[in-house]
């Protein structure tokens, strides 16, 4: 990450940001327009940023991940019906069964993931192929699951959504929280702090320790770890697997953290936008999780519009269209993929499958 | 130096892989403090007994001795353990990562779980004082030169305690002078007690380095001797199975009209920077030019320049009376311009095509091997089956890719579909590099024959030996620039080595006096 990228990472924010105020002003001050603005881009990126650093610790180790987006949906499905049977059929309470949902959504995304190290180091199919195997698979089966066992005659749970243990609360930080006004930012649930924590923890892991060093050799040049004694295979399948962890996290978010219910490709599309933030990135943790912001902030701001839907001034009346807000984060990945800014430079042996 | 305990001993090892038996029932054994080269021809052997010794393949047969034990090595862990280094052809580093990263990798030091960059820094440094390879443990690899590099990979054998330490061609990718200071380096390792097996097919250099020389043909050790006892012709008949000529035999050169006039050129390399500055010279039919340079004076880009494949900024190129100024490559091609590049895998061929595929690269879209839009297989094949028998190509099949032969004979594979075609200026880059003797012997007669059949040749090459062998004349290029054009009967080493430097003879003719 170099100092441009920040800027235009920087820059994008300050205008999403300043729109917002701009609009609002008549309703609220601009410090608590902008704390409410950064509390939500926080916790909507969440997904973005474990999908990103889920693709880190997979390409880092030299295989590409374009499966993320299904792996968080199948993680979405599999960690909410799990909490539901904790709550409805086996009657846990409501935290109980969320925590066992958190649970079963990041080993569903290590499942995932292991498919795709058996597919993509194993059997050294193509990787591309073996994540879009892995998208169309959690589309299929978390569709059908979701008609076969709460829809149609005969379903598990005959016809009715049964009722949902709800979202993980919110958790008080004692002191930071406590701050006047700005002190909103930092209430966030769960998985959005666990997110911010691995963002570091995974910078740490990669830069400073022996696994992260042996973790990019075999992504840089594998050759070259196995003659000084790395097990390349172990390596790579164990990333892969821990990249499937976080993306599995990520996936919790949308059912257990966000809302309580589950529809057929929620996800829409955040697995590809967090790929976008990884590259953006430059496949280092602080840069995704600055591009996942970027992301998150122009969700925020659509989010935030709908508030202040009624002052918007005429100028800006193309603003009240929701579908224009609502494109923002696409047209963002599109412009950002297309080399907004310089030039990437992603892991020398990222995508090519170990030979030895 | 070399004392006569016995570090390393391979006895009776046997190799088979699908197809060849590449050892068969090889002996080998090392002595410590001594630098014992295998010399053998490519596809020899030599490689592959030292990835047995290193632990990257297993032998079928045979056994180990590390100091009389015996030893089991079934990965490269194990031979580390053993004390065994080994420098790879192709460099088993990383160049994103710093220096200490680059060693410390497979073997670090943790502290409190975090790596300690600082203490494997103290180390590098203290070892590369030590054996005067002056290497930056906080550089990163990338920036450094080649010759660096490999002084990297060897601090990496060094901070694992290697004893004993494998070299494989480790001339192949250094520049003259970075090889004098490797042999400077190995002399120094020897001094201290660590043990060299020397990789190579180059004779001159086994004889000037090697305690003791080894000789692999086919899979087989063909003798053991040393530089006292041999010289460069018994050691290439040794290493082919025949005596080899060495010294290229023509006859004097009957030179007639111009067939390349190069005119004030000007060319720029990929970084927008003058790489040609302004060149002028000419070749005429049935004359060999040679152009000497260290590497990176202007020889890569000059060639591109003539063979239409980079731009020009400036001047004139006449080929065979045909003004070819900025024009692509075809008309040229069509004006009678043979070239073998430098890079033969990447300009020469396309790698997953077939041999004979290959062969018409140049004129597929001609008669006959093209009616129309049409590729007529049948005129393809046969052709291939022609140029195979006369320039001995080495092939299963014409159909195989070509990127299943050898480095000669993917080069005989150039060599013969340009030399096959009407030629009037044959360009050669770096014909020879990384080639095995018996192919550079082919190589060379070759082009001399091209010679006598009325082809100028424009020769470009960093070896001043096949320069001096084979050219008429002899241009010297640095900086861009022709420093001079010389007789190859008057030229000397010594005065083409400083115009090879950029000391014109008159001028140190003047600070003589």
């Amino acid at each position: 990450m170099d100092w441009r990228r920040f800027a235009v990472i920087a820059l994008v924010i300050i205008i999403m940001f300043g729109t917002v105020v701009l609009v609002g002003i008549a309703h609220d001050s601009p410090l608590v327009i902008i704390t409410s603005m950064l509390a939500t881009t926080i916790a909507v990126a969440t997904p973005l940023t474990l999908g990103a650093l889920s693709g880190i610790y997979c390409e880092r180790a030299g295989v590409v991940n374009i499966g993320i987006e299904g792996m968080m949906l199948g993680a979405a499905f599999f960690g909410w019906l799990a909490s539901i049977y904790m709550n409805t059929i086996f009657h846990f309470p409501a935290m109980v069964s969320l925590l066992v949902g958190v649970i079963v959504a990041i080993l569903t995304g290590g499942l995932f993931a292991l498919l795709h190290a058996v597919l993509s180091i194993t059997f050294k199919v193509d990787q591309i192929i073996g994540g879009t195997v892995i998208n169309i698979l959690a589309t299929g089966i978390t569709g059908f699951l979701n008609r076969q066992m709460f829809f149609g005659a005969g379903s598990v749970f005959g016809g009715q959504v049964p009722h949902s243990p709800g979202v993980l609360p919110r958790i008080h930080i004692p002191l930071l929280a406590d701050i006047p006004v700005i002190g909103r930012i930092f209430e966030q649930q769960p998985i959005a702090l666990t997110a911010l924590a691995l963002v570091i923890i995974t910078h740490f892991i990669l830069f400073y320790t022996r696994w992260g060093l042996r973790t990019r050799a075999v992504g840089e040049h594998p050759r070259a770890a196995d003659t000084v004694g790395i097990n390349v295979i172990r390596m790579r399948y164990m990333n892969v697997i821990i990249g499937g962890f976080m993306a599995g996290l990520g996936g919790g978010y949308f059912t257990l953290e966000s809302i309580s219910s589950f529809e057929p490709l929620m996800t829409n599309g955040r697995g590809f936008i967090a790929l976008a933030a990884m590259i953006f990135g430059n496949w280092t943790p602080f840069g995704a999780w600055a591009a996942a912001l970027v992301f998150g902030a122009a969700q925020a701001l659509q989010i935030n519009l709908q508030f202040f839907r009624t002052s918007i001034p005429p100028q800006l009346a193309f603003l009240q269209n929701s579908y224009v807000v609502g494109l923002a984060p696409y047209i963002l990945t599109m412009l950002i993929l297309t080399g907004l800014i310089g030039k990437t430079i992603p892991p020398a042996a990222d995508g090519k499958a170990y030979e030895k | 130096m070399a004392d006569n305990i016995i570090v390393l001993e391979a006895k009776s090892i046997s190799k088979q892989f699908p197809g060849v038996l590449a050892n068969d029932r090889v002996n080998f054994d090392l002595r410590k403090g001594e630098i014992h080269a295998l010399l053998g021809e490519n596809g020899a052997g030599k490689t592959t007994l030292m990835n047995i010794l290193y632990g990257l393949y297993r032998p079928d047969s045979g056994e180990i001795l590390i100091d009389g034990k015996e030893a089991i090595i079934h990965s490269p862990e194990d031979s580390i353990t053993l004390g065994i280094g080994m420098v790879h052809q192709h460099f088993m580093l990383i160049p994103v990562f710093s220096v200490a990263e680059n060693v410390m990798l497979g073997d670090e030091t943790v502290q409190h779980g975090i790596l300690d960059r600082k203490s494997v820094a103290i180390k590098v440094r203290d070892l590369s004082h030590k054996y005067g390879l002056d290497v930056d443990p906080q550089a990163q690899l990338g920036q450094l030169s080649v010759g660096m590099q490999q002084r990297v990979e060897i601090v990496k054998t060094l901070y694992r305690d290697a004893q004993i330490l494998i070299l494989d061609e480790p001339t192949a990718v250094l520049t003259p002078q970075e090889a004098e200071d490797l042999f400077r380096i190995m002399r120094d390792l020897t001094k201290r007690g660590v043990s060299i097996i020397f990789i190579t097919h180059k004779l001159k250099e086994v004889l000037a380095i090697a305690d003791r020389i080894t000789v692999m043909r086919a899979g087989r050790v063909v003798g053991s001797t040393t530089p006292k006892e041999t010289n460069e012709a018994k050691l290439a008949s040794m290493m082919v199975g025949r005596e080899v000529i060495l010294t290229v035999r023509k006859e004097a050169a009957k030179p007639k009209e111009d067939v390349l006039q190069v005119e004030n050129l000007h060319v720029q390399d990929d970084r927008g920077l003058d790489a040609v500055r302004g060149i002028s010279f000419n070749v005429r039919a049935g004359e060999i030019l040679g152009i000497a340079g260290v590497q990176g004076n202007g020889q890569t880009e000059l060639a591109e320049a003539l063979t239409g494949l980079r731009s020009i900024k400036g001047g004139k190129i006449i080929l065979a009376g045909i003004d070819v100024t900025g024009k692509p490559p075809r008309p040229i091609t069509e004006a009678g311009m043979g070239h073998i590049p430098e890079d033969r895998q990447r300009y020469g061929l396309v790698l997953s095509y077939t041999v004979a595929d290959n062969m018409v690269l140049c004129s597929y879209y001609l008669r006959p091997f093209a009616i129309g839009t049409m590729i007529q297989q049948e005129a393809v094949d046969s052709n291939a089956r022609k140029l195979i028998e006369d320039y001995d190509v080495r092939t299963p099949s014409p159909y195989v890719p070509v990127s299943k032969l050898s480095g000669g004979n993917q080069q005989k594979v150039i060599v013969a579909r340009e030399l096959s075609r009407p030629v009037k200026l044959l360009l050669a880059s770096q014909p020879t590099r990384g080639l095995d003797v018996g192919s550079i012997e082919y190589i060379h007669k070759q082009i001399v024959a091209m010679r006598d059949r009325g082809v100028g040749v424009l020769l470009i090459s960093a070896e001043l030996d096949e320069i001096m062998s084979l050219s008429d004349r002899i241009a010297v290029e640095y900086q861009g620039q022709i420093m001079d054009i010389v007789d190859a009967k008057q030229a000397d080493k010594e005065s083409l080595g400083l115009l090879m430097a950029g000391i014109k003879s008159s001028e140190t003719l003047k600070t003589a006096a």
